[in-house]
């Protein structure tokens, strides 16, 4: 036990202290590219904040009748940065605390909160999506206008591609230094 | 840590920045220009040859037309239609004022979109080129003796005039359909909310005298209170009709963005002017109270004098169910385009995902069988498949405009997907597409939109530039690009800029209009009223507070240059004769102080600028084209005196008097 302790420790203050850093980066970012907007146009979701071209998006986003994008309807900006110091906290925790249970309690808590930082993610995009105007000046085919979750979407003239940002990979960094603790505990046959 | 942890750490770096690299990967690359190597040699008009083609293109916002060189590029002119040019004095010399008198008084601008040349039998003939002003509806022929706006003609009953200035195949009208409906007739103040009830679209047929050109509104058609957008004429076949496109089916008078957008089809009026011509001959009209002003540029007085007309013919709603067919068109349709042979017609619905073409000799069998969908204002809505030749599907998004080739092939402009796409008319097929830079409004092929294309190439004419040129602040410059329409596959030759907006434009070949092009005026053919047709003849008579200066100019001096007498509270007029019969050699007239303009006066032509002295004292004046080697000697000296005072009134050269009355 002591001996996985001296391995699975420094992995997990590591994982501990690299969340708080993704509150200085964008979480993910949705860039579009057009024929007319041969610079792009970039949209960046932070843990609290949208950054970009968000008014310019919505301005073209007004013309198929999607609703407008605006911060305050987004209420996981509110929640999410205080979720992050939580489980940064819960992490550090983890690494003193003895038993091997609050590794992976960390590890599987670590991962229900990414599934469903996607899952709610993928939900805004649904809902912005097929919430069109059917009064907008453009129907689009199929009244669905969803931007990816992760890669490249053609959608009309926009190239839409999605994308983890700097904290997203942080994100991810994180997260596999939880697992790999986990994984060597159970490796060694500490459940 | 042992090594197998720190190889867990490592992986996970690694296969994090891998993923990066992975997904951006899976990007398309950004659209990348591809002309190839020969383009240069391509456009290459070298130094002292010609170009192969005349570009007349709009100005959009700068009210006029300006004239380029295909392939090169090179800008040769900019016409002044609708806006005043200080630079050369229209708009305020006393001969060229009259040009933009309206029926709202002076109106010196407005917005040029679709300059059109006349054809005969369907072929540019190169005799005038058209303009419309899209916003005090007017409608300006230009004469391509002279590149000079020579008629402008005012519509009554319409506002904004932007389905204009198409013509049927012959020129025998030049059509006018406006963008605005508007409340006619007595009484044009009701709510604003009554627009169903109210409001009116009317098309304007201005016939056009073969042999002067000379504009006259033939009749006018009461319509249903839409937006008329873009229009053809027939040719061959289809000679006797014209193809309007419109929006605003929905009667939205508010929000048109949205509320003009809700119907799944608007319309093409297919209208049958043959049938309305006769009914017009035959006095089915009704004679309105109207005003418009009539505006005609004289060439031998070398001035314009301008009519209020007060009456118009109009052919009433009620009577046109035999004149006008309703063909459905998708998704506000703007252009309106006729193919070569006459047979089909092609509507750009700006928001529909298929291009439909419809057949002329099925809208004909349509309009026979009584093959009707509906009735629209009591209009027949011919059905849309009967009417339906075919559709181009999936050509590109926000279709505006089509222009045809010599080879049974179509270019559609794309403005939301920035693309031309070319497709064949007999089987619809799309043959090949090429980005434009960027956002494509009209497109043009040389004589494309006649009954005899010339083809070679297709011009794009492009709303916004962003990085295509060096930046010039927040307004950049506007253009066009030019690309080969000679092989299967379009290439991209050229980009050049252009002045104002541009819209429309028509090009046609330099040999049809460059041999009509006038060199001079002749002097003995000078009539106007104030011409002093040699230095003996130059003068000072005073009329009243009135001084008429006969002054002329030629290598290197005026005559008089000295001028004494003037007294403050007199208006000055200075009627300068160019006395020179040689090519190219423009004398200029300007005044220090002016708040008018100067003038440029060509050989052999006569131009009054007003001028009312201010002050006492001695005013210098000198001529602004650079004329010969002592042009800058070219000068000359006004005195103005007290109103009181009783200097004589005296007009002088190398202090010999001219006569003075």
């Amino acid at each position: 036990m002591k001996n996985s302790k001296k391995i699975t420790k420094p992995l997990l203050i590591l994982s501990a202290i690299i969340l708080p850093l993704t509150l200085l980066f964008p979480l993910w970012k949705i860039e579009l590219t057009a024929p007319q907007y041969p610079e792009g146009l970039v949209m960046k979701i932070w843990l609290y904040k949208l950054s970009g071209d968000i008014e310019i998006i919505n301005g073209l986003n007004h013309y198929i009748g999607m609703g407008a994008i605006h911060e305050k309807d987004f209420p996981e900006f509110m929640v999410l940065p205080y979720a992050v110091i939580a489980l940064s906290i819960f992490g550090l925790l983890a690494a003193f605390l003895k038993a091997s249970k609050w590794t992976h309690a960390y590890t599987i808590s670590f991962m229900i909160f990414g599934i469903i930082a996607i899952a709610d993610f993928w939900r805004w995009e649904y809902a912005y999506g097929h919430n069109l105007d059917p009064a907008a000046p453009i129907n689009v085919p199929g009244m669905t206008y969803q931007p990816p979750l992760l890669g490249y979407k053609q959608l009309l003239n926009f190239g839409a591609f999605s994308i983890p940002d700097i904290a997203g990979w942080l994100f991810f960094l994180s997260a596999g230094l939880a697992i790999l603790a986990s994984a060597h505990l159970i490796r060694k046959g500490e459940w | 840590m042992n090594k197998k942890t720190i190889g867990g750490v490592a992986a996970i770096i690694l296969g994090t920045t891998a993923m990066t690299f992975y997904i951006n990967g899976c990007r398309p690359k950004t659209t990348m220009t591809s002309q190839s190597g020969d383009a240069a040699s391509k456009v290459y008009v070298a130094p002292g040859q010609h170009d192969e083609f005349y570009n007349f293109v709009s100005g959009g916002f700068n009210g006029q037309m300006s004239v380029y060189g295909l392939p090169s590029g090179r800008l040769f002119r900019i016409i002044p239609v609708f806006t005043v040019d200080p630079t050369s004095g229209y708009g305020y010399s006393e001969e060229t004022k009259p040009m933009l008198n309206t029926s709202h008084g002076f109106v010196p601008w407005d917005d040029l979109h679709h300059p059109t040349i006349s054809m005969t039998d369907g072929i540019q003939d190169g005799r005038w080129v058209f303009g419309n002003g899209n916003n005090t509806p007017r409608v300006a022929r230009i004469d391509l003796k002279t590149f000079r706006t020579a008629e402008i003609i005012e519509l009554p009953n319409s506002a904004g005039n932007h389905s204009s200035p198409f013509l049927t195949e012959n020129t025998e009208y030049v059509v006018a359909g406006t963008r605005f409906s508007v409340p006619v007739g007595g009484n044009t103040d009701v709510p604003i909310n009554t627009y169903k009830d109210n409001f009116k679209g009317h098309l304007s047929f201005i016939s056009v005298d073969p042999k002067s050109g000379a504009l006259d509104i033939a009749f006018q058609l009461e319509l249903p209170g839409v937006n008329f957008d873009l229009a053809h004429g027939g040719k061959g076949p289809s000679h006797d009709w014209m193809f309007f496109s419109c929006y605003n089916t929905e009667k939205a008078y508010t929000l048109l963005e949205v509320n003009a957008s809700q119907k799944d089809k608007d319309f093409i009026f297919a209208v049958n002017w043959k049938k309305a011509e006769e009914m017009a001959k035959a006095g089915k009209g009704v004679k309105k109270k109207v005003r418009y002003a009539h505006n005609v540029y004289d060439e031998l007085t070398h001035t314009a004098t301008s009519t209020i007309k007060e009456e118009v013919l109009v052919i009433e709603q009620k009577d046109l169910k035999e004149v006008v067919y309703l063909i459905p068109c998708p998704k506000s349709p703007h252009g309106c385009d006729v193919d070569p042979t006459g047979e089909y017609i092609v509507g750009s619905g700006k928001l529909a995902a298929l291009l439909p073409v419809f057949s002329f000799k099925k809208i004909q069998e349509a309009i026979a069988k009584k093959d009707f969908e509906a009735e629209y204002d009591g209009l027949s809505v011919i059905k849309y498949e009967s009417a339906l030749h075919g559709v181009v599907e999936k050509p590109g998004l926000g279709p505006l405009h089509t222009e045809f080739d010599d080879k049974g092939n179509a270019y559609t402009s794309f403005f939301v997907s920035s693309e031309i796409v070319k497709w064949r008319v007999s089987d619809l097929q799309v043959i090949d597409r090429v980005p434009t830079y960027y956002s494509i409004g009209h497109l043009c092929v040389p004589g494309g939109a006649s009954k005899k294309p010339w083809g070679k190439y297709v011009i794009a004419y492009n709303k916004i530039t962003k990085d295509r040129y060096l930046p010039t602040g927040p307004e950049l410059t506007q253009s066009a690009q030019l690309y080969s329409i000679d092989g299967e596959k379009m290439q991209l030759l050229l980009d050049f800029p252009t002045t104002g907006e541009p819209h429309y434009a028509e090009a046609i070949p330099a040999d049809l209009v460059a041999k009509n092009s006038l060199k001079i005026y002749k002097i003995e053919e000078n009539n106007h009223p104030y011409v002093t047709r040699g230095e003996k003849d130059a003068r000072v008579v005073r009329e009243g507070n009135k001084i008429h200066v006969y002054m002329t100019c030629i290598r290197s001096h005026f005559a008089p240059d000295n001028i004494e007498g003037v007294k403050l509270g007199d208006e000055v007029y200075f009627h300068v004769t160019n006395l020179e019969q040689d090519w190219d050699i423009p004398h200029g007239f300007a005044i220090k102080g002016a708040n008018t303009a100067e003038l440029l006066i060509m050989p052999g032509e006569t131009q009054t600028l007003k001028w009312k002295p201010e002050n006492a004292g001695v005013v210098p004046f000198y001529c602004t084209d650079f004329c010969s080697a002592l042009h800058q000697e070219m000068q000359g000296y006004i005195r103005i005196s007290p109103a009181g005072s009783n200097v004589p009134l005296s007009a002088t050269l190398d202090n010999k008097e001219a006569s003075t009355n």
